[in-house]
């Protein structure tokens, strides 16, 4: 039950605290979860900056105005979080390679941020034509019963396990 | 004494899922991959039990009349190829958007080039947006429909299928020690 040897909570228990807050979320805030959204009012803030015509222009920046709401609040939140858990209980690492991937294609920090920037854009571009992201899907839509939450988390699990697999054939690491 | 105002609540609410993150170690490459690849099942235990959790607390408060269902619309053809496009971009990156700013956060420098191409993804998909429009958004069109409605059963009966569905994924994932 417990996380396996590496000082980490239960992943049931951390799981079911956040379901906790789920709900305190929906009935005090009424606000459900959610994180990609806010990345298009950022990259629309940052846009803005250098082509403010253009940014006014665009339906889907009009839709998702560039501003700072809860949600970005909120993923600001998570880095926070992160950072204080990690530094309290040690944690915390400065890591520019993941062991996993290293094991598979090495430790070149270069290469390994390059995959990571080209996986963000294709990550956030999927997740915004499919509507959101786990956190609006799974943790927002799903709690709710939404017919669309169902479909996409299958749809991200189903492509993510699929690509995993195919990427990491053959590695060292199998 | 703080007040305990709305946005207090909802922000003290929001710091105990930052920190949850963390501490169920979900925010790491290694796991999110570790899943993918069907080896370690630590995301999915933790996704699955706030997702179950919720379910059932969120269900009490919508048929209470206290909080208002926010049903996110169905348009089958971009779901899927929306949620597969995001699949493929997973296994590479091997962080999803909420979780890569908390690998930063434990210090993960990597995930700071994934969000900057999340960002860079953002923008793409803005200037996509006119011709998505017309095309892959219009596929199934079913607008803002839940399970229950589908299939016309109560609420509840949909709730006790995915967490008898839930507890019996749980019970076979830790028999096969994943």
């Amino acid at each position: 039950m417990s996380n396996k040897g590496n000082g980490g909570w239960s992943p049931y228990l951390a799981g079911a605290l956040t379901g906790g807050v789920i709900i305190v979320s929906a009935w005090i805030a009424g606000n459900y979860f959610g994180a990609s959204t806010c990345f298009v009012r950022v990259s629309g803030f940052i846009e803005r900056f250098f082509s403010p015509e253009k940014v006014a222009g665009m339906t889907y920046f009009n839709w998702f105005a560039p501003k700072v709401d809860w949600q970005v609040m909120m993923v600001v939140g998570i880095l926070i979080g992160a950072f204080i858990s990690s530094i309290t209980d040690g944690s915390f690492k400065i890591k520019s390679v993941p062991d996993m991937w290293a094991s598979r294609f090495g430790s070149s920090p270069v290469k390994r941020g390059a995959f990571a920037f080209i996986g963000g854009l294709i990550v956030m571009f999927g997740a915004r034509l499919a509507g959101g992201c786990p956190s609006g899907y799974g943790l927002g839509a799903m709690v709710q019963l939404a017919l669309s939450g169902l479909i996409v988390v299958v749809c991200f699990f189903a492509g993510g396990i699929l690509f995993s697999n195919l990427i990491y054939r053959g590695g060292a690491n199998r | 004494m703080e007040v305990l105002t709305d946005e207090y609540i909802n922000k003290r609410s929001f710091d105990r899922y930052r920190i949850w993150l963390q501490k169920g170690r979900v925010v790491r490459y290694d796991k999110q991959m570790g899943a993918l690849r069907l080896m370690d099942m630590t995301i999915v235990k933790f996704f699955f039990s706030a997702i179950l959790t919720g379910m059932v607390g969120v269900a009490v408060l919508h048929n209470m009349g206290i909080a208002k269902p926010l049903i996110l619309p169905t348009n089958i053809g971009a779901n899927i190829i929306g949620g597969l496009t995001f699949g493929l971009g997973w296994s590479l990156i091997g962080y999803c958007p909420g979780t890569s700013l908390g690998a930063l956060g434990e210090g993960r420098t990597d995930a700071f080039w994934g969000l900057l191409g999340m960002l860079a993804g953002a923008a793409l998909f803005a200037e996509a947006f006119p011709s998505v429009r017309n095309t892959i958004l219009t596929w199934g069109r079913e607008g803002s429909i839940t399970l229950p409605q589908v299939f016309g059963a109560n609420d509840w009966v949909v709730i006790a299928i995915f967490v008898a569905g839930g507890l019996g994924l749980f019970v076979w994932l830790e028999k096969k020690g994943l």
